[in-house]
Protein backbone atom coordinates (compact mmCIF):
# COMPACT_ATOMS: atom_id res chain seq x y z
CA UNK A 1 0.00 0.00 0.00
CA UNK A 2 1.08 3.85 -1.01
CA UNK A 3 2.48 5.43 1.87
CA UNK A 4 0.55 8.24 3.87
CA UNK A 5 2.84 11.59 4.43
CA UNK A 6 3.57 10.03 7.71
CA UNK A 7 4.83 7.26 6.01
CA UNK A 8 7.10 9.26 3.70
CA UNK A 9 8.25 11.38 6.63
CA UNK A 10 9.06 8.48 8.63
CA UNK A 11 11.48 6.90 6.15
CA UNK A 12 13.08 10.11 5.62
CA UNK A 13 14.05 10.20 9.23
CA UNK A 14 16.25 6.81 8.45
CA UNK A 15 18.63 9.20 6.61
CA UNK A 16 19.37 11.46 9.66
CA UNK A 17 22.90 10.69 11.46
CA UNK A 18 23.88 11.82 14.55
CA UNK A 19 25.35 15.41 14.71
CA UNK A 20 23.62 17.05 11.92
CA UNK A 21 21.81 20.38 11.26
CA UNK A 22 18.82 19.82 9.22
CA UNK A 23 16.38 22.27 7.70
CA UNK A 24 12.81 21.11 6.94
CA UNK A 25 10.21 22.66 4.52
CA UNK A 26 6.85 23.40 4.06
CA UNK A 27 4.35 20.26 4.45
CA UNK A 28 5.52 16.96 4.98
CA UNK A 29 8.66 17.66 5.49
CA UNK A 30 8.01 19.29 8.44
CA UNK A 31 6.28 15.85 10.06
CA UNK A 32 9.91 14.51 9.79
CA UNK A 33 10.34 15.66 13.05
CA UNK A 34 8.08 13.19 14.72
CA UNK A 35 10.13 10.09 13.83
CA UNK A 36 13.59 10.83 14.94
CA UNK A 37 14.93 7.45 15.17
CA UNK A 38 15.83 6.81 18.60
CA UNK A 39 19.62 7.33 19.76
CA UNK A 40 20.38 10.21 16.82
CA UNK A 41 20.22 14.03 17.86
CA UNK A 42 19.83 16.43 15.81
CA UNK A 43 18.70 20.30 15.64
CA UNK A 44 16.29 21.77 13.23
CA UNK A 45 16.94 24.97 11.79
CA UNK A 46 14.11 27.03 10.16
CA UNK A 47 15.16 29.59 8.05
CA UNK A 48 13.19 32.04 9.36
CA UNK A 49 15.88 32.56 12.32
CA UNK A 50 16.03 29.62 14.96
CA UNK A 51 18.30 26.77 15.42
CA UNK A 52 16.79 24.14 18.07
CA UNK A 53 13.48 24.11 17.02
CA UNK A 54 11.06 22.20 19.51
CA UNK A 55 7.64 20.88 19.11
CA UNK A 56 3.75 22.32 19.08
CA UNK A 57 3.71 24.57 22.07
CA UNK A 58 0.64 23.44 24.79
CA UNK A 59 -2.47 25.48 24.15
CA UNK A 60 -2.47 28.40 25.71
CA UNK A 61 1.39 28.64 25.61
CA UNK A 62 1.48 30.21 21.96
CA UNK A 63 3.52 33.09 21.46
CA UNK A 64 3.39 35.19 18.20
CA UNK A 65 7.04 35.66 18.30
CA UNK A 66 8.17 32.15 17.82
CA UNK A 67 7.27 30.44 14.98
CA UNK A 68 8.50 28.62 12.12
CA UNK A 69 9.27 29.17 8.33
CA UNK A 70 6.01 27.79 7.63
CA UNK A 71 4.45 30.43 10.07
CA UNK A 72 3.45 27.74 12.59
CA UNK A 73 4.06 28.89 16.21
CA UNK A 74 6.60 26.30 17.72
CA UNK A 75 8.35 25.97 20.91
CA UNK A 76 12.71 26.77 20.95
CA UNK A 77 14.55 23.87 22.73
CA UNK A 78 17.09 24.49 25.14
CA UNK A 79 20.14 25.31 23.92
CA UNK A 80 17.94 27.21 20.97
CA UNK A 81 19.16 30.31 19.46
CA UNK A 82 17.34 33.20 17.78
CA UNK A 83 18.81 35.00 14.21
CA UNK A 84 18.16 37.49 11.58
CA UNK A 85 17.89 36.05 8.11
CA UNK A 86 20.82 37.08 7.05
CA UNK A 87 22.33 34.88 8.92
CA UNK A 88 19.90 32.24 8.84
CA UNK A 89 21.02 31.84 5.28
CA UNK A 90 24.89 32.09 6.12
CA UNK A 91 24.07 28.95 7.49
CA UNK A 92 22.54 27.59 4.49
CA UNK A 93 24.65 29.05 1.65
CA UNK A 94 27.67 28.51 3.89
CA UNK A 95 26.84 24.76 3.87
CA UNK A 96 27.20 24.23 7.30
CA UNK A 97 23.16 22.94 7.78
CA UNK A 98 23.61 18.70 6.66
CA UNK A 99 20.13 18.44 5.52
CA UNK A 100 17.82 19.52 3.67
CA UNK A 101 14.32 18.17 3.30
CA UNK A 102 11.65 20.14 0.79
CA UNK A 103 8.73 19.29 -1.27
CA UNK A 104 8.35 19.88 -4.73
CA UNK A 105 5.85 19.66 -7.44
CA UNK A 106 8.35 18.21 -9.90
CA UNK A 107 11.51 16.67 -10.06
CA UNK A 108 13.28 15.63 -12.90
CA UNK A 109 15.83 12.74 -13.57
CA UNK A 110 18.51 15.05 -14.39
CA UNK A 111 17.68 16.37 -10.41
CA UNK A 112 16.14 19.61 -11.30
CA UNK A 113 13.17 20.71 -9.01
CA UNK A 114 9.86 22.76 -9.52
CA UNK A 115 7.85 23.79 -6.55
CA UNK A 116 6.93 27.63 -6.68
CA UNK A 117 5.12 28.70 -9.28
CA UNK A 118 2.40 27.51 -11.96
CA UNK A 119 2.82 30.95 -14.51
CA UNK A 120 -1.04 31.88 -14.88
CA UNK A 121 -2.43 30.16 -11.78
CA UNK A 122 -0.66 30.48 -8.70
CA UNK A 123 2.53 32.47 -7.54
CA UNK A 124 3.15 31.85 -4.14
CA UNK A 125 6.88 33.02 -4.30
CA UNK A 126 10.28 30.88 -3.66
CA UNK A 127 10.96 31.94 -0.35
CA UNK A 128 14.24 30.22 1.00
CA UNK A 129 13.57 27.20 -1.41
CA UNK A 130 15.47 28.68 -3.79
CA UNK A 131 18.76 29.09 -1.68
CA UNK A 132 18.48 26.24 0.07
CA UNK A 133 19.00 23.97 -3.28
CA UNK A 134 21.49 25.93 -4.48
CA UNK A 135 23.47 25.11 -1.82
CA UNK A 136 22.96 22.39 0.35
CA UNK A 137 24.61 19.72 -0.62
CA UNK A 138 22.55 16.11 0.77
CA UNK A 139 18.84 17.33 -0.66
CA UNK A 140 16.00 15.05 -0.04
CA UNK A 141 12.87 15.80 -1.46
CA UNK A 142 9.41 14.23 0.05
CA UNK A 143 6.71 14.02 -2.67
CA UNK A 144 3.39 12.09 -3.86
CA UNK A 145 4.69 10.40 -6.79
CA UNK A 146 1.77 11.65 -9.11
CA UNK A 147 -0.75 14.00 -8.95
CA UNK A 148 -4.36 13.90 -8.38
CA UNK A 149 -4.95 13.31 -11.54
CA UNK A 150 -2.47 10.41 -11.51
CA UNK A 151 0.00 12.29 -13.86
CA UNK A 152 3.90 11.51 -12.95
CA UNK A 153 5.44 14.04 -10.62
CA UNK A 154 8.52 11.88 -11.50
CA UNK A 155 9.97 13.13 -15.26
CA UNK A 156 11.89 13.49 -17.78
CA UNK A 157 12.21 17.14 -17.91
CA UNK A 158 9.96 19.62 -15.63
CA UNK A 159 7.44 21.50 -16.89
CA UNK A 160 6.90 24.39 -14.33
CA UNK A 161 9.80 26.95 -14.11
CA UNK A 162 12.60 25.70 -11.92
CA UNK A 163 13.48 26.01 -8.26
CA UNK A 164 17.10 24.47 -8.80
CA UNK A 165 19.11 23.13 -11.68
CA UNK A 166 20.61 19.14 -11.10
CA UNK A 167 20.42 19.95 -7.18
CA UNK A 168 18.09 16.94 -6.29
CA UNK A 169 19.89 13.46 -5.19
CA UNK A 170 17.10 11.70 -3.64
CA UNK A 171 13.18 11.08 -3.76
CA UNK A 172 11.27 9.65 -1.48
CA UNK A 173 7.44 9.36 -2.25
CA UNK A 174 4.29 7.82 -1.26
CA UNK A 175 5.61 4.86 -3.65
CA UNK A 176 9.44 4.76 -3.72
CA UNK A 177 12.85 5.60 -2.80
CA UNK A 178 14.41 7.06 -5.86
CA UNK A 179 17.99 7.78 -6.20
CA UNK A 180 19.56 10.25 -8.98
CA UNK A 181 22.48 10.01 -10.51
CA UNK A 182 22.87 9.39 -14.16
CA UNK A 183 20.65 11.48 -16.01
CA UNK A 184 17.84 8.91 -14.29
CA UNK A 185 16.05 8.45 -11.48
CA UNK A 186 17.62 4.39 -9.89
CA UNK A 187 14.98 2.75 -7.82
CA UNK A 188 16.05 2.28 -4.44
CA UNK A 189 13.01 0.65 -2.52
CA UNK A 190 9.69 0.57 -2.59
CA UNK A 191 6.63 0.87 -0.14
CA UNK A 192 5.31 -1.94 1.69
CA UNK A 193 2.85 -3.53 -0.74
CA UNK A 194 3.67 -1.70 -3.61
CA UNK A 195 5.34 -3.48 -7.20
CA UNK A 196 7.60 -2.19 -9.03
CA UNK A 197 5.20 -2.40 -12.23
CA UNK A 198 3.15 0.29 -10.01
CA UNK A 199 5.86 2.44 -9.69
CA UNK A 200 7.20 2.08 -13.46
CA UNK A 201 3.31 2.80 -14.40
CA UNK A 202 3.68 6.17 -12.16
CA UNK A 203 7.40 7.34 -13.25
CA UNK A 204 7.93 9.37 -16.54
CA UNK A 205 11.38 10.05 -16.53
CA UNK A 206 13.99 7.27 -17.24
CA UNK A 207 13.77 4.32 -14.28
CA UNK A 208 16.41 2.22 -14.04
CA UNK A 209 15.29 -0.85 -11.89
CA UNK A 210 17.91 -3.45 -10.23
CA UNK A 211 16.90 -7.28 -10.29
CA UNK A 212 15.34 -6.72 -6.56
CA UNK A 213 14.14 -3.91 -5.06
CA UNK A 214 13.43 -4.40 -1.40
CA UNK A 215 10.63 -3.30 0.63
CA UNK A 216 10.98 -0.33 2.76
CA UNK A 217 11.64 -1.27 6.90
CA UNK A 218 9.84 1.09 8.50
CA UNK B 1 21.17 61.74 21.01
CA UNK B 2 17.51 61.33 21.89
CA UNK B 3 15.72 59.88 18.46
CA UNK B 4 12.40 59.70 20.56
CA UNK B 5 8.60 60.31 18.95
CA UNK B 6 5.48 61.05 20.55
CA UNK B 7 3.78 58.22 18.07
CA UNK B 8 3.51 56.45 14.67
CA UNK B 9 1.74 59.90 13.35
CA UNK B 10 5.39 61.64 14.42
CA UNK B 11 7.32 58.86 12.97
CA UNK B 12 5.68 58.55 9.66
CA UNK B 13 6.52 62.21 8.51
CA UNK B 14 7.96 62.71 5.05
CA UNK B 15 6.71 59.22 3.55
CA UNK B 16 5.32 60.74 0.46
CA UNK B 17 3.90 58.84 -2.75
CA UNK B 18 5.81 57.37 -5.10
CA UNK B 19 8.94 56.56 -2.13
CA UNK B 20 10.40 52.79 -1.35
CA UNK B 21 9.94 51.72 2.16
CA UNK B 22 11.16 48.76 3.86
CA UNK B 23 9.09 46.87 6.16
CA UNK B 24 10.56 44.23 8.45
CA UNK B 25 8.56 41.05 9.48
CA UNK B 26 8.31 37.53 8.25
CA UNK B 27 4.42 36.74 7.98
CA UNK B 28 2.54 38.42 10.59
CA UNK B 29 5.92 37.83 13.07
CA UNK B 30 7.82 41.22 13.69
CA UNK B 31 5.84 43.52 11.67
CA UNK B 32 5.98 46.94 11.97
CA UNK B 33 2.35 47.12 12.76
CA UNK B 34 1.61 50.51 14.18
CA UNK B 35 3.47 52.45 11.47
CA UNK B 36 1.12 50.22 8.66
CA UNK B 37 -2.03 51.55 9.96
CA UNK B 38 -0.22 55.25 9.90
CA UNK B 39 0.06 54.56 6.39
CA UNK B 40 -3.31 53.50 5.62
CA UNK B 41 -4.32 56.69 7.52
CA UNK B 42 -2.22 58.74 5.43
CA UNK B 43 -2.90 57.32 2.06
CA UNK B 44 0.28 57.59 0.41
CA UNK B 45 -0.04 55.48 -2.92
CA UNK B 46 2.17 54.06 -5.36
CA UNK B 47 4.64 53.12 -3.23
CA UNK B 48 7.60 50.08 -3.47
CA UNK B 49 7.25 47.85 -0.51
CA UNK B 50 9.97 45.50 0.22
CA UNK B 51 9.56 43.18 2.87
CA UNK B 52 9.69 39.16 3.04
CA UNK B 53 5.61 38.72 2.62
CA UNK B 54 2.61 40.76 2.12
CA UNK B 55 0.34 40.48 5.19
CA UNK B 56 -2.08 38.51 5.00
CA UNK B 57 -6.02 39.57 3.54
CA UNK B 58 -7.08 41.71 6.33
CA UNK B 59 -3.47 42.56 8.57
CA UNK B 60 -0.02 44.18 7.88
CA UNK B 61 0.74 45.16 4.76
CA UNK B 62 -2.65 43.37 3.40
CA UNK B 63 -4.16 46.44 4.27
CA UNK B 64 -2.28 48.52 1.98
CA UNK B 65 -2.47 46.08 -0.86
CA UNK B 66 -6.27 46.45 -0.37
CA UNK B 67 -6.74 50.38 -0.74
CA UNK B 68 -4.15 49.88 -3.39
CA UNK B 69 -1.63 51.84 -1.60
CA UNK B 70 1.22 49.83 -3.08
CA UNK B 71 2.46 50.08 -6.78
CA UNK B 72 5.51 47.36 -6.75
CA UNK B 73 6.32 44.78 -4.23
CA UNK B 74 9.56 43.29 -3.46
CA UNK B 75 9.11 39.89 -1.59
CA UNK B 76 10.03 36.38 -1.58
CA UNK B 77 7.01 34.69 -0.84
CA UNK B 78 3.86 36.05 -0.63
CA UNK B 79 1.32 32.62 -0.70
CA UNK B 80 -0.81 33.75 2.03
CA UNK B 81 -2.86 36.86 0.51
CA UNK B 82 -5.58 35.88 -2.07
CA UNK B 83 -5.84 39.75 -2.99
CA UNK B 84 -1.82 40.17 -3.32
CA UNK B 85 -2.24 36.98 -6.01
CA UNK B 86 -5.51 38.78 -7.50
CA UNK B 87 -3.98 42.16 -8.35
CA UNK B 88 -0.25 40.35 -9.46
CA UNK B 89 -2.17 38.19 -11.82
CA UNK B 90 -4.44 40.90 -13.51
CA UNK B 91 -1.33 42.96 -13.72
CA UNK B 92 -2.47 45.52 -11.60
CA UNK B 93 0.77 44.90 -9.09
CA UNK B 94 4.30 45.48 -10.04
CA UNK B 95 5.83 42.33 -7.98
CA UNK B 96 9.82 41.06 -7.82
CA UNK B 97 10.23 37.87 -6.64
CA UNK B 98 13.50 36.89 -4.94
CA UNK B 99 15.12 34.28 -3.02
CA UNK B 100 14.12 35.06 0.67
CA UNK B 101 18.35 34.86 1.56
CA UNK B 102 18.95 37.09 -1.43
CA UNK B 103 16.39 39.43 -0.06
CA UNK B 104 18.35 39.60 3.21
CA UNK B 105 21.48 39.56 2.28
CA UNK B 106 20.50 42.29 -0.23
CA UNK B 107 18.87 44.63 1.95
CA UNK B 108 22.21 43.67 4.17
CA UNK B 109 24.63 44.69 1.77
CA UNK B 110 22.81 48.46 0.60
CA UNK B 111 23.22 48.88 4.55
CA UNK B 112 26.94 47.93 4.69
CA UNK B 113 28.13 49.51 1.42
CA UNK B 114 28.58 46.59 -0.39
CA UNK B 115 26.89 47.76 -4.36
CA UNK B 116 26.20 44.09 -5.14
CA UNK B 117 27.61 40.46 -4.61
CA UNK B 118 27.22 37.16 -6.19
CA UNK B 119 24.71 34.05 -5.39
CA UNK B 120 24.64 30.60 -6.33
CA UNK B 121 20.34 31.06 -5.65
CA UNK B 122 18.42 31.06 -8.49
CA UNK B 123 21.13 30.03 -11.24
CA UNK B 124 19.34 28.30 -13.97
CA UNK B 125 15.86 29.63 -12.97
CA UNK B 126 13.68 32.78 -14.20
CA UNK B 127 15.30 34.64 -10.97
CA UNK B 128 18.33 34.61 -12.82
CA UNK B 129 17.09 36.42 -16.25
CA UNK B 130 19.22 39.60 -17.26
CA UNK B 131 21.87 39.13 -14.33
CA UNK B 132 25.70 38.68 -14.52
CA UNK B 133 26.79 35.31 -13.89
CA UNK B 134 30.19 33.95 -12.94
CA UNK B 135 31.40 30.80 -12.11
CA UNK B 136 33.61 30.31 -8.89
CA UNK B 137 35.35 27.25 -7.81
CA UNK B 138 33.35 25.49 -10.50
CA UNK B 139 29.67 26.42 -9.92
CA UNK B 140 27.91 29.21 -11.35
CA UNK B 141 27.14 32.49 -9.36
CA UNK B 142 24.46 35.17 -10.03
CA UNK B 143 25.19 38.68 -9.36
CA UNK B 144 22.40 40.32 -7.20
CA UNK B 145 22.38 44.16 -6.18
CA UNK B 146 22.02 45.45 -2.69
CA UNK B 147 18.63 47.31 -1.81
CA UNK B 148 18.11 50.69 0.08
CA UNK B 149 14.84 52.29 0.78
CA UNK B 150 13.60 56.07 1.51
CA UNK B 151 12.32 54.66 5.06
CA UNK B 152 13.07 51.57 6.27
CA UNK B 153 10.25 50.55 9.13
CA UNK B 154 11.07 47.96 11.71
CA UNK B 155 9.85 46.21 15.10
CA UNK B 156 11.69 45.59 17.93
CA UNK B 157 10.82 44.11 21.74
CA UNK B 158 13.11 46.31 22.91
CA UNK B 159 14.62 49.67 22.45
CA UNK B 160 16.12 52.77 23.90
CA UNK B 161 16.28 56.56 23.35
CA UNK B 162 19.28 56.57 21.26
CA UNK B 163 17.95 54.07 18.76
CA UNK B 164 19.52 50.90 20.10
CA UNK B 165 17.05 47.65 19.93
CA UNK B 166 16.66 44.10 20.98
CA UNK B 167 14.16 41.75 19.08
CA UNK B 168 12.26 38.88 20.44
CA UNK B 169 12.72 35.22 19.34
CA UNK B 170 12.00 34.93 15.70
CA UNK B 171 10.44 38.31 15.31
CA UNK B 172 14.18 39.68 14.88
CA UNK B 173 14.30 37.96 10.91
CA UNK B 174 14.27 41.03 8.40
CA UNK B 175 14.33 43.93 10.57
CA UNK B 176 18.02 44.20 11.84
CA UNK B 177 18.81 44.24 8.04
CA UNK B 178 16.39 46.47 7.08
CA UNK B 179 17.20 48.87 9.99
CA UNK B 180 20.37 49.20 8.28
CA UNK B 181 19.27 49.82 4.93
CA UNK B 182 16.77 52.52 5.39
CA UNK B 183 17.99 56.62 4.51
CA UNK B 184 15.69 57.21 7.30
CA UNK B 185 14.84 54.00 9.79
CA UNK B 186 11.90 54.09 12.00
CA UNK B 187 11.57 51.71 14.75
CA UNK B 188 8.46 50.58 16.65
CA UNK B 189 9.19 49.16 19.89
CA UNK B 190 6.68 47.47 22.57
CA UNK B 191 8.88 48.91 25.50
CA UNK B 192 10.82 52.16 24.97
CA UNK B 193 13.32 52.47 28.23
CA UNK B 194 15.94 55.51 29.02
CA UNK B 195 19.43 55.02 27.63
CA UNK B 196 21.61 52.87 29.59
CA UNK B 197 18.87 50.67 31.16
CA UNK B 198 19.87 47.75 28.12
CA UNK B 199 22.72 45.64 28.94
CA UNK B 200 25.20 46.94 25.21
CA UNK B 201 26.16 43.38 25.18
CA UNK B 202 22.83 42.26 24.32
CA UNK B 203 21.88 45.12 21.48
CA UNK B 204 20.99 43.55 18.40
CA UNK B 205 20.81 46.82 16.02
CA UNK B 206 23.18 49.71 17.15
CA UNK B 207 20.98 53.14 17.67
CA UNK B 208 23.50 55.01 14.46
CA UNK B 209 21.70 52.81 12.16
CA UNK B 210 17.82 54.51 13.97
CA UNK B 211 16.69 57.71 13.52
CA UNK B 212 13.53 57.80 14.94
CA UNK B 213 11.86 55.32 17.93
CA UNK B 214 8.65 55.23 18.98
CA UNK B 215 6.18 53.17 21.43
CA UNK B 216 4.14 51.63 19.55
CA UNK B 217 0.24 51.93 21.06
CA UNK B 218 -1.17 48.69 20.65
CA UNK B 219 0.38 45.07 19.24
CA UNK B 220 -2.31 42.81 18.31
CA UNK B 221 0.55 40.86 17.14
CA UNK B 222 -1.38 38.12 15.20
CA UNK B 223 -1.29 34.62 14.80
CA UNK B 224 -1.30 33.26 11.60
CA UNK B 225 -0.57 29.36 11.31
CA UNK B 226 -2.01 28.49 15.49
CA UNK B 227 -0.55 25.26 16.40
CA UNK B 228 -0.16 23.71 19.63
CA UNK B 229 -0.51 19.96 21.17
CA UNK B 230 -2.33 18.53 23.47
CA UNK B 231 -0.99 18.25 27.35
Amino acid sequence: MALDKNGIAKRIAQELQDGWYVNLGIGIPTLVANHIPDGIEVEFQSENGILGMGPFPFEGEEDADLINAGKQTITALPGAVFFDSAMSFAMIRGQHVQLTVLGAMEVAQNGDIANWKIPGKMVKGMGGAMDLVASAENIIVAMMHANKKGESKILKTCSLPLTGVGCVKKVVTDLAVLEIKDNSFHLIERAPGVTVEEIIALTEGDLVVPAVVPEMNI
Amino acid sequence: MNKVVANAEESCKGIEDGMTLMLGGFGLCGIPENSIAQLVKLGVKDLTCISNNAGVDDFGLGLLLQKKQIRKMVSSYVGENDEFERQMLSGELEVDLIPQGSLAERCRAGGAGIPAFFTPAGFGTEVAEGKEIREFNGKPHILEMALTADFAIVKAWKGDTEGNLIYNATARNFNPMMAMAGKITIAEVEELVPAGSLDPNEIHTPGIFVQRIFKGDHFEKRIEQRTVRQK
